[in-house]
């Protein structure tokens, strides 16, 4: 990488979405929303339940069909109409409820819609075994049910299937809806590792969460939505747990006193 | 499960670990072994009724065991594709008129058509028959998916209206009437003295089956070892691959020892200048050919399910549709596919079922839809989504038709069969709901 892609880089937002807009039978659930990300940048998504933030979210992984507005990502403008799109734009989306097959096995999960076929065509079950059991072994090396199907497994070991699921194939843009709702204080903890650690790498992390502690620890920025809104956008640095619950709660950006 | 398992099973008796042991190391399912037992009873029991009761246990001859053979094929090919259908949480009652309507079509095809175009007893007329069919079937099946995925009409209707609807459409092409004679290479589907591959046939197929089973064995053991996955041990393996050698093989004696009626031997050999010997001419049945039919669309789907993309979505979208839809799986197509699918596979269907019968007529498959659903859910498909084999289907194919032909075998009359083949489908599924809470 030269020095002018750099600057390239540094300029250019990994993803804009701009003016979005969705209503659900008149209800407008996403108004005019407007958030971008950084490569090596993790934004805060906040906001009541039902402000519009996993729809925003929604939108930008393909389950949604926006009604206006525009996405770019990399600076170019992107079609995203169903899941597979997003994925061709290397977004990966870790959705809050994990969206795991709860019948088959973890491998099955993780390469579901993207398996991993034999010259003939066959599903290669045991290639993808193998590499599941290699990514798992790096994300939780205390994950050892790779026969049985997921709803066999814990909390946490089904948040790890559905992370090693976005992590595996070289996602740019990661969604992570709540990831860490479910799991407990350990597993918590190593969710926070990996998020600094594919930060690192320069992946641009959309951070859906309720807990302010999380993303004040986590984020370089938050935007916050209320009622379908955009509150703002503010740089983690300059704000506090207060100002966050301010915008949060009363809809109130922190400049406005 | 697992917890048993590292304790060493220190509270289960003896013997009761040995038994998880050899399940464990064979990997065989155990609702199969089940299955396997439930048909041992029906078979046994059946026999011993007849032969305590009646005198003479007709059940376990080998001509009632290749009757059941045949009479199995058309409703075990169609539950081959309701297994599809009611992992993905939908169903399909219309097969039975779906079956009547394309046995109708065919029948048209082969006695009023191409006899007029390409002559009479043509050899491609057979061929473009089944074609026919089989397109209809699918058009019809596909007709179905279309509605239920884009144009969310469930299932249960879609195909409670296609229930009442092609039977009628079946009477109206027809003009309710009975169209035969089928041409006399079509019938051969419907498994004659001459519609089954005789006794080298028979051979050929057992041995070449059991070359697959030793060899699929051992490719799998060789690939866990390149894998570094866990490997069965050396008895297990050796256990399945002379099990299934030996069931085919005694499938294969089974069906050889089944003999034609001394009226067809005479015919045959009047027709074929052959002199009788005084202690008279046996020649074996062997497979019948729906039989055959049976099999390759078994091996086929199971392969299609277990081993395609396209199975594997099946699984998910039963699994948790929404997530199939967010893995980027297009719902809709699929279920398009699967009822197609079905479509084509009734389109077979009724294809054997009216070469059987020599003829075709709108009644043709009536109920059928009932008993191919029975046969999928006894076989383990779980009508909440998400679970179901191949082979349960088929196996319940073989239960369902097992119990009907052995209470015509002992005499019981027609109402008390349809009480107890009622009340088995209910009591088959009580049974496979205590079997799930207990294997969690």
């Amino acid at each position: 990488m030269n020095d002018k892609d750099k600057i390239d880089c540094a300029i250019k937002p990994l993803v804009d979405m701009r003016n979005i807009c969705i209503s659900f039978g008149g209800v407008h659930a996403v108004d005019h929303v407007s958030v971008d990300l950084y490569p090596g940048e993790v934004v805060g998504l906040l906001g009541h339940n039902g402000a519009g933030k996993s729809t925003l979210i929604k939108i930008l992984s393909g389950a949604y069909a926006m009604d206006s507005g525009e996405i770019y990502v990399n600076g170019e403008k992107a079609n995203i109409n169903n899941p597979r799109d997003a994925r061709s734009y290397n977004i990966e989306t870790i959705y809050q409820t994990l969206a795991l097959a709860d019948n088959l096995d973890a491998a099955s999960n993780l390469f579901l819609g993207r398996e991993l076929v034999s010259p003939i065509g066959f599903v290669d079950d045991d290639a993808m075994e193998a590499e599941t059991r290699k990514i798992m072994g790096r994300l939780n090396p205390n994950f050892h049910k790779f026969k049985d199907p997921v709803s066999a497994l814990s909390g946490g070991q089904r948040q790890s299937v559905a992370i090693a699921r976005a992590v595996y194939f070289n996602a740019r843009i990661l969604i992570m809806d709540e990831p860490t709702a479910a799991l407990g204080p350990h597993e918590t903890q190593m969710v926070s590792e990996l998020i600094a650690q594919l930060k690192a790498e320069g992946i641009g992390i959309f951070l859906i969460s309720h807990d302010i502690h999380d993303v004040m620890e986590l984020c370089d920025r938050a935007s916050v939505m209320k009622n379908g809104q955009l509150v703002g956008t503010v740089d983690i640095g300059d704000v506090t747990d207060d100002d966050l619950l301010g915008m949060i709660i009363l809809g109130k950006h922190p400049d406005e006193q | 499960m697992t917890n048993t398992l590292n304790t060493g099973g220190s509270d289960a008796p003896v013997k009761k670990s040995h038994m998880n042991r050899f399940i464990q190391s064979t990997e065989l399912d155990t609702r199969l072994l089940g299955m396997l037992g439930a048909l041992a009873l029906i078979w046994f029991g059946f026999h011993i009724y007849g032969a305590v009761v009646n005198g003479f246990g007709a059940f376990l001859t080998p001509r009632n065991l290749w009757n059941l053979s045949v009479q199995t094929s058309s409703i075990g090919i169609m539950a081959c594709g309701m297994v599809l259908v009611i992992i993905t949480r939908h169903i399909d009652l219309s097969v039975g008129s779906v079956l009547g309507f394309c046995a109708i079509v065919m029948g048209v095809t082969q006695v009023w058509i191409l006899p007029e175009l390409i002559g009479f007893e043509h050899w491609s007329i057979w061929i473009i028959t089944v074609i026919v069919g089989l397109i209809a079937g699918t058009l019809i099946g596909g007709l179905h998916g279309y509605l239920i995925a884009y144009h969310s009409i469930p299932a249960f209707i879609v195909t409670l209206g296609g229930l009442l609807a092609w039977r009628g459409a079946a009477f109206l092409v027809a003009r309710g009437e009975t169209i035969s004679p089928v041409d006399s290479t079509f019938r051969l589907l419907g498994g004659t003295a001459d519609g089954a591959i005789g006794s080298t046939g028979s051979w050929v197929v057992g041995l070449v089956g059991v070359t697959t089973v030793i060899v699929s064995v051992s490719l799998d053991r060789r690939k866990r070892k390149t894998h570094g996955f866990a490997l069965r041990p050396v008895w297990a393996d050796w256990f399945i691959a002379v099990v299934g050698s030996a069931a085919l093989i005694g499938a294969v004696i089974l069906v050889n020892s089944y003999y034609w009626p001394r009226g067809i031997v005479r015919k045959f050999a009047d027709e074929n200048n052959i002199v009788i010997p005084d202690a008279g001419l046996f020649i074996s049945y062997g497979f019948a050919i729906p039989v055959l039919i049976l099999v390759t669309v078994g091996i086929i789907m199971s392969l299609v399910m277990s081993r395609t993309r396209f199975g594997r979505y099946v699984y998910a979208i039963g699994g948790n549709p929404e997530a199939a839809a967010l893995a980027g799986i297009n719902t809709k197509w699929m279920t398009v596919k699967i009822f197609g699918l079905m479509g084509l596979l009734t389109g077979l269907s009724a294809a054997v079922a009216s070469a059987r019968l020599g003829s075709a007529t709108n009644a043709l498959g009536t109920l059928d839809e009932l008993y191919v659903i029975a046969a999928a859910v006894i076989g383990g498909t779980s009508l909440a989504g998400g679970v179901g084999t191949i082979y349960g289907a088929i196996l319940g194919a073989v239960v369902m038709q097992s119990l009907q032909t052995g209470m015509v075998l002992i005499g019981f009359d027609a109402a008390i069969q349809q009480i107890v083949v009622g009340s088995v489908l209910v009591l088959a599924v009580y049974l496979d709901n205590l079997y799930r809470r207990t294997a969690k």
